[in-house]
C-alpha cells in the first residue's frame, strides 16, 4: 500500500487515538502513517454491534416470556460467555448454566444474586427487573 | 515517581511493548518491524470448532507473548516474568519495579480498559501496556497503540490486570533486564533465525488449519458459508473475519505490511538483495488482504449477496495463500553468508 492511499475515514477511534499504518513512501521505502480509520473496518464493527444489540433484545423478550432467566440477558449485555461469567462470579460453569433457567433463578439466595449483580454492575433489584438504560448498552 | 521513559506509538501492542522496553534496556536499534520479524510474528491459524463472539476463531499472528519472549531470547537479554494469585502482591511487586526505575510490561484485559473507545472493548485478555510511574493513586501508562501517555487509577489497573476468562492475565508483569553493551552481530543472527522460524511456522506445520494452508482452509469454509448459514449470518461471519484481520491489534493485512517493512530493515543489517524482492511480495499480499476485506464488506453491508460473491472472496484468500507460500519458499532459499 502507498502512503497516499492510507484511508482517513471517520471511526470510533475519533477523540481517542489514531491507527499506525505501515505504507510505502515515494521511494518505495516503508514508513508509518497515522490513520483516523477505515470505513471497511468500522462497518465490520458496526455490523457486529448491531448483531449484539439484536441478540440482547431477543433475549430480553425470552426472559419476559419466561424461557430464560435475566442472567442470560446481563451476560449478553456484558458481552460475556458462560466461562467468562463463571470466572468473574466464582461459580462453576455448570452452576451458571443452571442459573440460566428461570425456575432455578427464582430459588437463588440473596447472596448469590448479589454476586451476579456486582459482576453486572447493577443492583439486585435491577437484576430481577432488567430495567436498564438501553442507551448505555 | 516517574521514570524517564520514551513512548513510541506502534501498530500493534506487543510489538510496541517489546520496542519500548528494549529501547529502555539498551537496544536503541530495535524497531517495531524488527521486533515483529525477530519474534517470527507473522502467522495464520483458523481454529476449527472454536467460536469467538459467535464468529470464527482466526488469528493472523503468533501466540500472545511469543514476540516479546523470542525477541529477547534472540538478543540474549534475560527476561523477568511473574504471575500472581494475590492482587495485593501483584501491586506490591509492580510498585517495587517502579521504585527501582524499571518500566514494566503488564498483560491486561481490554473490556475494563477505561481509556479505550467503548466500541472496542470486548473480553480480549492479551493486550499489553507498560507502566512507567505512579503519581498518588494514578499509574502512568504507556499503551503502545495510543498516541500519547495515559493513566489508570490503582483500582482500574488492578481490574484489567486481573481480568478473567480466556487467556486471563493473572496480574502478569514482565521486563527485560538491562544490557550493558549490545553487539550488532547478534542482531544479524537474530534476524536470520527469526526468518527461519517464520518459514517453518507458515510452511511446515502439519495439518490444514495453520500456516498458509490455513488460509486455504478458511477459503473453503467461505465457499460453503452461504448455503450453510444464510446470507445474513454469513455476512456476520465475514465481518468477524475482517475485524480479526484489520482491527484486533492492527490485524492481518497490517501484519503483512509490517513484515514487508521488516525485510526492508533486515536488509540494512544483512546486505542480501533477495530480502528487498521478497519484501515486495509481502506488500502484495497485504494489498490483497485489503482487497479481500473490501469484498467482504460488500457482503456484510448486504450490497452483494450472490454465491459468486462468496466465491470471489474465497478466491482472494486462495491467491493470498499461494503468494505467501511462494514468498516464504523464497525466504527459505536465501543463502546466508555465515
Amino acid at each position: 500500500m502507498k502512503k497516499n492511499n492510507i484511508p482517513q475515514d471517520k471511526s470510533a477511534l475519533e477523540n481517542y487515538t489514531k491507527d499506525i499504518c505501515y505504507a510505502l513512501d515515494e521511494k518505495g521505502n516503508y514508513t508509518t502513517v497515522a490513520s483516523s480509520g477505515w470505513e471497511v473496518k468500522s462497518t465490520a464493527l458496526d455490523v457486529t454491534w448491531n448483531e449484539i444489540k439484536e441478540r440482547i433484545s431477543n433475549i430480553k423478550n425470552k426472559v419476559i416470556e419466561g424461557e430464560v432467566s435475566p442472567i442470560l440477558f446481563f451476560m449478553e449485555v456484558k458481552l460475556m460467555d458462560i466461562k467468562t461469567l463463571a470466572a468473574y462470579t466464582g461459580f462453576w460453569s455448570w452452576q451458571v448454566k443452571k442459573h440460566l433457567k428461570p425456575a432455578n433463578f427464582k430459588k437463588l439466595s440473596e447472596k448469590k444474586l448479589q454476586k451476579y449483580a456486582s459482576v453486572f454492575e447493577v443492583s439486585v433489584e435491577t437484576l430481577k427487573t432488567m430495567e436498564l438504560d438501553e442507551n448505555k448498552l | 515517581m516517574k521514570i524517564n521513559f520514551n513512548h513510541i506509538q506502534t501498530a500493534h501492542c506487543e510489538n510496541g511493548v517489546t520496542v519500548n522496553l528494549l529501547q529502555h534496556a539498551g537496544v536503541p536499534q530495535i524497531t517495531e518491524p524488527l521486533a515483529f520479524g525477530i519474534g517470527s510474528g507473522l502467522f495464520y491459524i483458523h481454529i476449527p470448532f472454536l467460536k469467538v463472539n459467535n464468529g470464527p476463531a482466526i488469528s493472523f499472528r503468533t501466540m500472545p507473548g511469543l514476540i516479546f519472549k523470542r525477541t529477547c531470547k534472540a538478543l540474549q537479554i534475560p527476561v523477568v516474568r511473574q504471575k500472581f494469585r494475590s492482587k495485593e502482591e501483584a501491586q506490591r511487586v509492580l510498585d517495587n519495579c517502579l521504585k527501582n526505575g524499571q518500566p514494566t510490561g503488564c498483560q491486561v484485559g481490554v473490556y475494563y480498559l477505561t481509556y479505550f473507545p467503548k466500541e472496542y472493548r470486548f473480553h480480549f485478555n492479551a493486550h499489553n501496556i507498560i507502566v512507567f510511574g505512579k503519581e498518588e493513586d494514578n499509574y502512568l501508562i504507556s499503551d503502545p497503540v495510543m498516541e500519547d501517555f495515559t493513566t489508570l487509577s490503582s483500582y482500574e489497573l488492578e481490574r484489567v490486570r486481573f481480568a478473567k476468562g480466556m487467556l486471563a492475565p493473572k496480574g502478569q508483569l514482565y521486563y527485560p533486564k538491562a544490557t550493558k553493551s549490545f553487539d550488532e552481530k547478534l542482531l544479524q543472527f537474530a534476524i536470520q533465525s527469526g526468518i527461519k522460524r517464520n518459514v517453518r511456522d507458515m510452511l511446515y506445520i502439519p495439518g490444514n488449519v495453520a500456516g498458509v494452508s490455513g488460509i486455504n482452509y478458511t477459503a473453503n469454509k467461505i465457499r460453503k458459508l452461504r448455503d450453510k448459514l444464510g446470507v445474513k449470518q454469513a455476512g456476520l461471519y465475514l465481518a468477524q473475519l475482517v475485524r480479526m484481520q484489520e482491527e484486533i491489534g492492527t490485524g492481518g493485512g497490517g501484519f503483512r505490511f509490517i513484515y514487508a517493512a521488516f525485510l526492508q530493515q533486515a536488509h540494512q543489517f544483512i546486505a542480501n538483495d533477495d530480502l528487498l524482492k521478497i519484501s515486495e511480495q509481502f506488500t502484495q499480499s497485504g494489498d490483497l488482504w485489503r482487497s479481500a476485506a473490501v469484498q467482504a464488506s460488500g457482503i456484510y453491508k448486504g450490497r452483494i449477496t450472490a454465491q459468486s460473491d462468496f466465491n470471489e472472496m474465497a478466491n482472494y484468500l486462495d491467491e493470498i495463500a499461494m503468494l505467501e507460500k511462494n514468498a516464504f519458499k523464497n525466504l527459505s532459499q536465501i543463502k546466508w553468508n555465515n
